[in-house]
């Protein structure tokens, strides 16, 4: 064997860590760390809503309906971004609305994902009647216009936020259902998978630590598109009246309700809907530098 | 090598793949690997040799137990496994591991190699502490001719060669007596093959490995193998010591493969046999021995009959009886064939 190759090396580099090593990939991307900063922000925004907003989301300021941003002819620094059609600070709401939008895309997110990827592996890993039963269910799932299918739900469950959310989450969930099993029927063929079943690995393994990891890049980057547009059709349900209800301070609710003052007051559309615009623009651009980041066969050795 | 009882015994193993061409038609039956029999000793090496799709990787599946075989048994260090019993698997599994051609596939992207070669030990050594199992991943390394410090990398961060060196490490990890070695070289170029089948044969010599080596490279199975199994449609056609099958190969088939190496000599005279046609379709073998569609001695007898394995320098002596192993040594060379070149 090799001695001196062996003998020269002795001393053992420390790797650098896990996180630096994320970072120092996706810090190249320069869309994604912006992307970042402002979801970091929002976060943050959302988290500290109560301290931020300088008024409650909800009183009524009844000397002050409609009143414009604090730039134009009658704005005040009081009511920074104006005040709705009842008279509530635009500004306040929208600081509880992040609330709202970063627990929606979450918890749609975090339910479909999950389900979406045990269905899927279960799909790749047993095959037969069992893949087909759940792949033919996916399908008509998707077969229906996912809006709609969203709508019927809320119709049929009650409108409120949670039903909302619930509807969105079964609604984005075959998307995570088809991309995990191509994934895992891709991958179950390497030699890899069969190695680690030499090695004596059990389904849950194999499904788990083996497989899984090697199909997360995919399933990443569709988690950050859904929770964007988790986002996007919670605002549309709450447009449409099945979401949040009123008075809650929900971006697509708060444009639903402020449809009627198109024409005479912008800012009561036009920042809920900058709100919505930004926020998913900054998780899409996140989601592409986090693809980048942690698809091992991106990096440069 | 003192041991001498066989550490691995195959009898008529068999592996059959059920087929559905279409919701209408019967499902047909591939036969991947047709009826192999055959003794490994501990430190020694049986090469399996024969073109693709004679059922060299089905063979490799069975002995390493990722499938299990249709019929036949096999006895891997005294236990033996049969079609219906897979108790026996588990603890066998630390005896024979396997090392996969493609050194791109084979190990997963996303661990690092400490993980890789931790990952045997991990399932099947459960009371190790964690230490331990660094270490010997480590002491493993330097073993197959790596630095320590490549224990925090991932596999991409290497070249063919040194990843097939971790798969062979992550092979030894359980300290396995069997080595199946499924074309573990023809993925990489000439110099680093015989770097990786110097470690081989060092390896061999250290833990006293006995290698299932399969290949269809005849001048890398002259290099390494102590016996030669070649085989056509998932049968052995003609089995023996490597001298006896290199410098006596009396089944055309043999003689196929032979002619069909390549000699680094100019002045070589070359008469190659080249054979017609493609390699019958396992689901539908040809009546009789499986060659005969290809050989230029056959005639209706070949048609008719399958040739059974018999002892090429020997009278008649059929080896299918698993109480009777075939010794080792020159005599224990066998052929299948009406019309041995002799």
């Amino acid at each position: 064997m090799n001695t001196s190759l062996t003998d020269s090396a002795a001393t053992d580099v420390q790797a650098p860590g896990r996180f630096r090593e994320f970072w120092f990939y996706f810090s190249e991307n320069r869309g994604a760390v912006v992307g970042m900063v402002i979801t970091v922000l929002l976060i943050l925004v959302a988290l500290f809503a109560d301290f931020i907003a300088p008024h409650s989301a909800t009183e009524q300021y009844r000397d002050h309906f409609l009143q414009p941003p604090f730039w134009q002819e009658g704005g005040s620094t009081e009511f920074l971004l104006g005040t709705d059609a009842v008279g509530r600070d635009l500004l306040s709401r929208l600081i509880h609305g992040t609330r709202y939008s970063f627990m929606i895309g979450a918890m749609v997110v975090l339910v479909a994902a999950s389900g979406g990827i045990l269905l899927g592996l279960i799909a790749g890993f047993a095959r037969g009647w069992v893949d087909t039963i759940i792949m033919r269910i996916m399908d008509v799932i998707l077969a229906v216009p996912s809006l709609l299918l969203a709508l019927v739900m809320v119709a049929i469950l009650g409108p409120s936020l949670m039903n909302a959310m619930l509807a969105i989450a079964i609604v984005l969930q075959p998307h995570y259902v088809r991309l995990t099993r191509a994934s895992v029927l891709a991958e179950r063929t390497k030699d890899y998978v069969t190695s680690a079943k030499v090695a004596g690995a059990g389904p849950f393994r194999l499904m788990f630590v083996t497989v899984l990891p090697n199909c997360l890049a995919p399933i990443i980057v569709q988690a950050a598109l859904s929770f964007s547009s988790a986002i996007l059709d919670a605002a549309a349900l709450g447009f449409l009246g099945m979401g949040a209800q009123p008075p809650t301070p929900e971006w697509g609710t708060m444009l639903s309700e402020a449809r009627e003052f198109i024409l005479r007051a912008w800012w009561v559309v036009t920042f809920p809907g900058l709100a919505i615009l930004i926020t998913v623009l900054a998780i899409n651009l996140m989601g592409d530098g986090l693809r980048d980041a942690l698809d091992p066969k991106l990096k440069r050795s | 090598m003192t041991s001498s009882s066989p550490l691995v015994v195959a009898d008529n193993l068999t592996r059959f793949y059920t087929v559905k061409s279409g919701a209408f038609s019967k499902p047909s039956v591939v036969r991947a690997l047709a009826g192999a029999s055959f003794t490994l000793e501990a430190g020694k090496t049986l090469a399996v040799v024969g073109e693709s799709g004679c059922g060299k990787s089905t063979l490799a599946r069975v002995v390493t137990m990722i499938e299990s075989p249709t019929s036949g048994t096999l006895t891997i260090d005294g236990k033996t496994i049969t079609p219906d019993d897979s108790s026996a698997r588990a603890a066998l599994r630390s005896s024979v591991q396997i090392v996969f051609q493609d050194p791109y596939g084979s190990l997963n992207p996303r661990q690092k190699i400490g993980r890789i070669l931790e990952e045997p030990l991990v399932i099947n050594r459960p009371s190790m502490s964690a230490e331990e199992r660094e270490a010997k991943a480590r002491d493993m390394l330097r073993l197959v001719g790596l630095r320590p410090e490549h224990y925090s990398r991932f596999p991409h961060m290497f070249s063919g060669g040194q990843r097939q060196r971790i798969a062979i490490a992550r092979a030894l990890m359980l300290e396995p007596r069997v080595l199946v070695l499924d074309e573990p070289v023809s993925a990489l170029d000439l110099s680093i093959q015989s770097q990786i089948l110097n470690l081989l044969v060092d390896l061999q010599d250290q833990f006293n490995l006995a290698y299932l080596f399969i290949s269809h490279d005849l001048s890398v199975v002259k290099h390494m193998a102590d016996d030669v199994m070649v085989m056509y449609l998932g049968q052995p056609v003609e089995t023996g010591s490597r001298d006896a099958v290199f410098e006596r190969a009396w089944h055309p088939y043999t003689r196929v493969l032979l002619s069909a190496t390549p000699v680094a000599d100019p002045t070589h005279q070359k008469d190659r046999i080249v054979l017609t046609g493609e390699l019958p379709s396992p689901i539908d073998p040809p009546s009789g021995c499986a060659f005969h569609p290809r050989c230029w001695k056959a005639d209706s007898r070949c048609q008719q009959t399958a040739p059974l394995l018999q002892s090429a320098e020997l009278p008649a002596q059929p080896i299918s009886q698993p109480s009777a192993p075939p010794e080792a040594g020159a005599l224990n060379h066998y052929l299948a064939c009406h019309h041995p070149e002799k």
